[in-house]
């Protein structure tokens, strides 16, 4: 398609292009600004830094907080991503796809529980994860995570896998593929920008997660990186500590974007395209 | 709450006949079907109940009770009393009218801006995966760094957006300003996530279907609205649904643009504000569940307005 696409068709995509990313990053530019001004400068009220420096970046990593709570924090949003996306993927499927008693309930309870307003269960949270040891573990998150971002998931996939033409894989069976051939080579490319999707959303959720992740940790054993950043105080006591803020997010942002760029080659355009002849 | 069954099934019957067997004795397919549906959905509903049931059904018990931190002994049932409070309460209602405002507004134009970028991303060809993950970058920050560098930008001497502003003028104290400043936040942070959605339902609408429409004379914007739009009815269902019940209980963005001052917090501050500043648990509590019901009640007419496009109903793509 891009070789054939004629020049001013590709100026004029990629001049749209140019415009959704600076609306993108305009404000994420101004916290990467915020980041490299020196602390007397910080204030000053230029988009871009009259000096720049690296101290900043320098004094986060002195903190010994900061780099266990960056393994915490990507240790429990992968397993949480994995575990939800797989479980919701089951879910979904049976929502989609299967007649079965309680499918109506299962959809409402989810939808319930992505409604309650998360506030108001963090105590009760609290109480149960210190009476059962799981208070300031990587379970006592991944397993609230799990369960908030299912709803989100399971409500995904199903919308995705009912749009799905399965009579493909029927096509496929009859032209002597076997059911595991067909669900491999028809099916699972199909569903799979469902499933990325769902993976993407579901990563920066647990990733972003400020609520839980400060009222169910308390040391370096499971502290996510969002609650130390909220942790940082300035290099003395009266400074504010907002150059060093900007700097962690600008660190904090990295493994989203390395996340994305691997997952959103999957969610490829146009699979289906050629495939249904109405 | 379970999804009302009855205007779904009103709902589905303009779509094709289901292939349903009808009351017959139930086959070993059938039961074979049911089977494996209970299994693949075991796993989700264990961990989501195990987790949330006690926490729901404990904080819908405190609502019911008189329960003061500050004064632990007067503890006692109230029954409804909180309700009653919370409601007649002129500071509920204000909060409520600015949640409404934020929430309509913003869901409004993330959804308009999110098709756009949803067709942007789709469509282009020019440096696809590039676009792609820059346009997700603002989903992808915290939403606490990202709120308070909003603040930065907005606050006189600080920040370029107020340089921009006439000498003098602090944004972030007026109540329509600082509203108009929550949403933009609101909107830019969340669009991606709309857009994302979207652009999933899209990748399902075959580009076959919109070719012959094309040679057929149909236009651009009726290839939208005829094709692409009732074809990702479920996409949108679920990108409006989520981000509304988001939106409705927006809480990071106020907490550091303006701490709900000058007339500008939400229920979930007012909620907040109950729970961990004044400790009052059954008032706090009694806030959270008017909140889910106002969600619950926004879900249903979502669910209504869509009808068949709702999961679990009746699938129409039984084929």
């Amino acid at each position: 398609m891009t070789a054939t696409a004629p020049a001013n068709k590709k100026i004029g995509w990629g001049l749209i292009n140019l415009l959704v990313i600076l609306y993108a990053l305009i404000p994420v530019l101004w916290i990467v600004s915020l980041s490299f001004k020196t602390a007397d400068t910080i204030t000053d009220g230029n988009f871009i830094p009259r000096s720049w420096t690296w101290s900043n970046y320098a004094q986060i990593f002195q903190i010994d907080l900061f780099t266990s709570a960056l393994r915490n924090s990507i240790g429990i949003a992968l397993i949480s991503t994995v575990i939800a996306v797989v479980i919701g993927t089951m879910a979904a499927y049976a929502i989609a796809r299967l007649d079965f008693p309680g499918k109506k309930a299962l959809v409402g309870v989810s939808l319930l529980i992505a409604m309650f307003p998360q506030i108001s269960l963090v105590s009760p949270l609290f109480d149960i994860e210190r009476a059962i040891g799981l208070f300031d573990t990587w379970p006592g998150l991944i397993l609230p995570y799990i369960t908030f971002a299912l709803p989100l998931a399971i409500y995904t996939l199903s919308a995705f896998f009912r749009e799905i033409p399965w009579e493909l894989e029927k096509a496929a069976k009859m032209d002597g593929a076997t059911p595991l051939q067909a669900f491999r080579s028809v099916i699972v490319p199909l569903a799979a920008p469902g499933v990325f999707t769902t993976a993407i959303l579901v990563f920066i959720f647990c990733w972003n997660d400020f609520l839980f992740a400060v009222s169910l940790t308390s040391t370096s054993r499971s502290q996510t990186a969002t609650v130390a950043i909220s942790q940082f105080t300035g290099a003395s006591q009266f400074a504010e500590p907002t150059g060093s803020i900007a700097a962690a997010a600008v660190l904090l942002t990295i493994p989203i974007i390395i996340f994305v760029l691997f997952f959103q080659r999957r969610i490829v355009a146009g699979l289906t395209s050629g495939a249904v002849k109405g | 709450m379970t999804l009302d069954s009855g205007a779904l099934a009103a709902a589905t019957t303009k779509q094709e006949p289901s292939h349903r067997a009808g009351k017959q004795p139930l086959s070993e397919g059938k039961k074979a079907e049911r089977r494996l549906g209970l299994w693949l959905c075991a796993p989700a509903a264990i961990i989501m109940v195990a987790v949330t049931a006690y926490p729901i059904i404990y904080a819908i018990w405190l609502s019911l009770q008189r329960y003061d931190l500050r004064f632990p002994a007067e503890r006692e049932f109230a029954g409804l009393s909180n309700y009653g409070a919370v409601l007649t309460s002129a500071y509920w209602w204000q909060a409520f009218l600015i949640t409404v405002i934020i929430t309509v507004v913003s869901v409004a134009i993330e959804f308009v801006l999110g098709l756009a970028l949803a067709l942007v991303m789709h469509r282009t060809i020019v440096g696809r995966g590039l676009t792609r993950t820059v346009v997700l970058i603002p989903y992808g920050i915290v939403t606490v760094v990202a709120a308070f560098s909003w603040q930065f930008a907005w606050t006189p001497d600080k920040g370029y957006l107020a340089a921009m502003l006439s000498e003098g003028s602090a944004p972030l104290t007026g109540q329509a300003s600082a509203i108009a400043i929550i949403i933009l936040a609101e909107v830019w942070k969340t669009t991606p996530f709309m857009a994302l959605l979207l652009m999933a339902g899209l990748a399902l609408v075959p580009d076959d279907l919109l070719k012959a429409a094309q040679v057929d004379g149909a236009g651009a914007w009726q290839r939208l609205t005829q094709i692409i739009l009732p074809m990702m009815k479920p996409a949108i269902l679920v990108a409006l649904l989520f981000r509304t019940l988001d939106a409705f209980r927006v809480f990071d963005n106020i907490y550091i643009l303006t701490q709900g001052s000058n007339g500008t917090g939400s229920v979930s501050m007012l909620g907040y504000d109950n729970l961990f500043k004044a400790f009052n648990l059954g008032i706090g509590s009694a806030i959270s569940v008017l909140i889910f019901v106002a969600v619950a009640l926004i879900a249903l007419l979502f669910i209504k307005i869509f009808g068949a496009a709702a999961p679990g109903s009746e699938p129409t793509g039984k084929r």
